[in-house]
């Protein structure tokens, strides 16, 4: 495989972690009052992997590099546009439409890649968000006989789908891999608790674990090395012979291909698209990914994506009802007083509560959940004081 | 020509407000060095003082009226504002309809104390810390600040209409002498340009012939050398955070009649006039001002119906297309300095 | 015919003429100092020779060959290697990382997409980085973090870094502003150490007269953008105009 121990662990951690989803997200018995927090339903475990390849792959842009793009939804978006129209055309097989996807979020991003990268700092960031926006926004209005504007695009009876056989009569198009549907579950009931397999989620895992193994390599290749350089001191590295621009070029396309896959697999998961995902709160969305998992290290996109979108299901589902049940203990008073505190929080609140979890994270933890992992891990190896020295840098460790 | 006329009436108003959150941008960026991107919530923070203070003046305590009965025949309970018990109602009711304008006197001492508050609080541990990290916070903060206004204040757009006498339109046209009915201009968007003609020059005013002011342009053009003077830089520097945000907040407060304001209105303006800002040329005042009507007029121009036959949604992207043409052959935007922001 | 060759090379900053009409020629495998006092235009002139600044005037020719209008980057490929006054070394990564960076910059070029090659794998980039980590006697400071080096070894690193690319012209900028003596010493022998054992010419750039005269076969003194003399160190010393233009001020340094 290529990588080293500590590598290849890390693989396997999150090998089995995937593969053992279904279970790990539905720790709570059907029918309890828990069972609403469960969150291993296919369309929670799909995002949960999809945005996690999308935050791996800004990560080797972001982490590497340096350079903050405010602007990668728009390669997300436009890989799921491409995606679709596979669909329409070709086939409803899935394999199609990943790969055109992220071909065409590729191309998409070597043209904005090379205009933005003249630039770097915060116009860098503000050429991204202006090129994002501006593909929101013909998305939205010039370009609808292409992305379908305001209502979006999915799959129609009477496509072409010229690979694809006629569908029987009232059959609806459905996503599929050489036949095996996206939707498919298998439902395993175990006492009282139900674990459901999707299909879709398996194959979004799969691609996922690949496009992880592959950024592993990516970290540990003299290319990698290099993009750090290029953060560390471009004067030097200027001054060493080499050339940032083509490798910040390539990183970006790279990252704008992985963002081009993830938007494929939202197409395959479910066949729909808006202009909506390429919005810029949406390209914030990954920006707050990686940081809050720990940019530049391996893990931490992954953590990052999965920590939001779980916390999102979970937190959105809070509301006045259950807080009232969580503090029916306490004396009336302090009760009262804990919901009206905690309950902007909660809810509709989930918001507030990831805006000022990111702000701790960008004051307090630079590296993020990972740091802040091996802050507790060092807390408990009770090393010597000199060895702890925080240094705040983020250094691509596991 | 009327026609040319109108686009740039139109492109006023959403320029001004493009210019003045650019002109707070630029001078916390040119001040501070600090790349803020809660700026866009300081201007919707202004709009929802407007807000605030049109619902303080119409708090009610509900009365007996004994003159109106209801269907049943009981006296009628009507709801009458604090303010008619204080001014009686004539004068009370001219206070709501002018909430708005008064708005200003309570949004600036609101604004000036945000942001202070958030340069002591946040802004000054990052002056040393990278710009990607500035930016970061500082868009967190924006997150954090948009949600809770939207939690006290909901999700929907809460109209706030102007003052009775500046509601409506008049036909500017006919005063310039063309035919009557060819240029109607609604009379706040008048104001609102002539408010914020008066917020950028009292601005230039006070940096150009104040003391203080003096100080912060040099510290603008050599932070270090003029804190080697001995001149307490960084006191200077969070009074001009509070003068930025006031000029966010002032210049949301008078766009609330213009659109109604929502949470995420600061957002929508905030890209816009970071590109503006770009435009103008980092650090530059003048630029920004400048660059922010430019834009707004191009794009009230690129909105116009012989515009959009040739050039379908050019209306859209006009801006951003402007500022990508525009860092791509004048790195240093319109009127950029030399050594700003250039790695 | 040296082999850095530099005719009429002049440059403007607006109202101020940096550089008059500046002719120099460094031979081959010798080490040339370049001195002069604060604002001569030392620094105008190295970054004309390395591409940061065009100059308005002349030429600047490597091994027969023109470098203006290339960029850094592609000079650095002809065989210039530049250390700065402040050490510019990769402070985010390992003393290793630094050491392998140009040694694969010299293999491959100035871009490579080698994303899934790793590491471990580019066995003679290891070795080659390692050898030169011995040859700066940094070996046991391989793992650690660049930027957390002393102000000496981050100058010791810089230099290796430089040499490890083997360019045929070394070019220093001030290599021992800032550093205590016992530093400076070390840098002058490790200097000398390099011109004796390898093929490569040094051109210097130096305020510290203990430096030069330590080091420099040939000296040129520039004075307000344009050379006042060019000569061997012992007439230097005793040249009067030198004197009167420079070493008059800094006699004690001297």
């Amino acid at each position: 495989m290529g990588l080293n121990k500590k590598d290849f662990t890390l693989l396997i951690i999150v090998a089995i972690l995937c593969v053992f989803a279904p279970f790990i997200l539905n720790p709570f018995p059907e029918g309890s009052a828990m069972a609403q927090f469960n969150a291993g339903y296919p369309d929670l475990m799909q995002r949960l992997v999809i945005f996690g390849i999308f935050a791996i792959g800004f990560n080797i842009l972001f982490g590497l590099t340096g350079y903050l793009s405010f602007g990668h939804a728009a390669f997300l978006g436009v890989g799921s546009y491409a995606a679709i129209w596979m669909m329409k055309l070709l086939t409803m097989n899935v394999i199609p439409a990943i790969i055109i996807s992220v071909l065409v979020a590729g191309l998409f991003s070597l043209l904005v890649g090379w205009i933005s990268l003249r630039r770097s700092g915060i116009y860098f960031s503000i050429l991204t968000l202006a090129f994002a926006q501006m593909s929101y926004s013909l998305a939205y209005s010039v370009l609808t006989p292409i992305t379908g504007g305001e209502t979006g695009l999915q799959p129609k009876v009477n496509d072409p789908r010229i690979l694809d056989g006629a569908l029987a009569a009232g059959e609806t198009p459905r996503a599929n891999l050489f036949g095996l549907q996206m939707n498919q579950s298998y439902e395993m009931a175990v006492g009282n608790w139900v674990f459901t397999f999707n299909a879709g989620y398996y194959l979004a895992a799969i691609v996922m674990l690949i496009a992880f193994y592959i950024s592993i390599r990516i970290f540990r290749s003299p290319f990698g090395m290099m993009l750090r350089a290029v953060k560390s001191n471009q004067q030097r590295l200027n001054y060493t012979g080499l050339n940032a621009k083509p490798y910040t070029l390539a990183a970006f396309v790279i990252s704008g291909m992985y963002a081009g896959l993830a938007g494929g697999l939202l197409v395959a998961m479910d066949t729909q698209v808006g202009a909506e995902r390429m919005f810029w709160t949406a390209s914030g969305e990954v920006v707050l990914m990686t940081i809050l998992g720990g940019a530049g290290t391996l893990i931490g996109p992954v953590l990052g994506a999965g920590f939001i979108k779980y916390m999102e299901n979970i937190v959105s589902k809070i509301n006045k009802s259950i807080l009232e049940q969580w503090f029916a203990f306490m004396p009336d008073g302090i009760e009262d007083l804990l919901i009206t505190l905690v309950y902007p929080f909660i809810g509709k609140g989930w918001h507030l509560t990831l805006g000022i979890l990111f702000m701790l994270v960008v004051i307090f933890l630079p590296g993020g959940l990972v740091e802040g992992g091996q802050r507790v891990g060092r807390l408990f190896k009770r090393k010597k004081p000199a060895d702890d020295k925080p240094d705040g840098k983020t250094t691509p460790a596991e | 020509m009327d026609a040319i006329i109108l686009q740039i009436l139109n492109g006023l108003d959403k320029g001004s407000a493009y210019a003045l959150i650019a002109l707070g941008l630029t001078l916390i960026f040119g001040t501070l060095g600090v790349v803020n991107f809660a700026h866009g919530a300081l201007f919707m923070i202004g709009a929802f003082c407007a807000v605030t203070l049109s619902r303080i003046l119409t708090l009610s305590h509900t009365v007996i009226d004994e003159t109106q009965k209801d269907f049943l025949g009981n006296p009628l309970k009507v709801d009458v504002p604090y303010i008619y018990d204080i001014f009686g109602q004539a004068t009370g009711d001219a206070i709501i309809d002018w909430a708005v304008p008064i708005s200003i006197l309570f949004a600036i001492p609101v604004m000036v104390g945000i942001g202070f508050a958030m340069e002591r609080g946040l802004i000054k541990h990052f002056y040393k810390r990278p710009h990607a990290d500035q930016i970061l916070v500082t868009f967190g903060l924006a997150i954090v600040l948009q949600e809770i206004i939207k939690y006290f204040y909901g999700a929907n757009p809460i109209p706030t209409p102007a003052p009775d006498a500046f509601r409506g339109s008049f036909d500017f046209g006919a005063m310039l002498g063309f035919d009557p009915n060819t240029i109607i201009y609604p009379y706040w968007r008048l104001v609102y340009f002539a408010f914020a003609a008066v917020i950028i020059g009292a601005v230039f005013a006070f940096l150009q012939f104040t003391t203080f002011g003096m100080v912060v342009r040099a510290g603008m053009a050599d932070r270090e050398t003029v804190g080697l003077l001995g001149i307490n830089i960084d006191k200077r520097f969070t009074i001009m955070f509070g003068i930025a945000a006031a000029v966010a907040g002032l210049a949301g407060v008078m766009y609330t009649p213009i659109n109604s304001p929502n949470y995420h209105m600061g957002m929508d303006f905030l890209v816009l006039s970071f590109v503006v800002v770009v435009v103008g040329g980092m650090g530059s005042l003048s630029g920004a001002v400048l660059a922010g009507f430019l834009l707004g007029i191009l794009e009230s121009f690129a909105s116009m119906a012989i515009v959009l036959e040739t050039l379908p949604g050019i209306n859209q992207i006009i801006i951003y297309l402007v500022a990508i043409i525009i860092l791509l052959t004048r790195p240093r935007g319109l009127m950029g300095r030399k050594g700003v922001m250039e790695e | 015919m040296g082999i850095l060759e530099v005719k009429n090379v002049g440059k403007r900053f607006g109202g101020l003429q940096a550089l008059g009409d500046v002719n120099l020629s460094i031979a081959e495998n010798s080490v040339h100092a370049i001195i002069g006092p604060n604002g001569a235009g030392k620094s105008t002139l190295l970054n004309c020779l390395v591409g940061k600044l065009i100059p308005d005037t002349g030429s600047v020719m490597f091994d027969g060959q023109s470098v203006l209008g290339r960029k850094p980057y592609e000079i650095n490929q002809m065989g210039i290697s530049r250390v700065f006054q402040t050490p510019e070394i990769f402070a985010d990564l390992s003393v290793m990382e630094n050491m392998m960076i140009p040694c694969f910059a010299k293999r491959d070029g100035a871009f490579q997409l080698n994303a899934l090659s790793s590491i471990p794998s580019q066995r003679d980039m290891i070795e080659r980085a390692e050898h030169m980590l011995e040859d700066m006697n940094m070996a046991d400071k391989r793992a650690m973090h660049a930027g957390s080096l002393s102000r000496g070894d981050k100058r010791r690193l810089e230099i290796g870094m430089c040499l490890s690319q083997e360019p045929r012209l070394l070019l220093l900028d001030e290599p021992t502003a800032g550093m205590a003596r016992a530093d400076t010493n070390n840098t002058i022998d490790l200097l000398k150490q390099i011109s004796e054992d390898r093929d490569i010419t040094i051109a210097i750039i130096e305020h510290d007269m203990h430096v030069v005269f330590s080091l420099a076969e040939r000296i040129t003194v520039l004075a307000q953008g344009t050379p006042l003399v060019e000569d061997t160190p012992d007439n230097i010393k005793g040249n009067p105009k030198v004197r009167e233009a420079y070493l008059g001020e800094t006699q004690d340094a001297a």
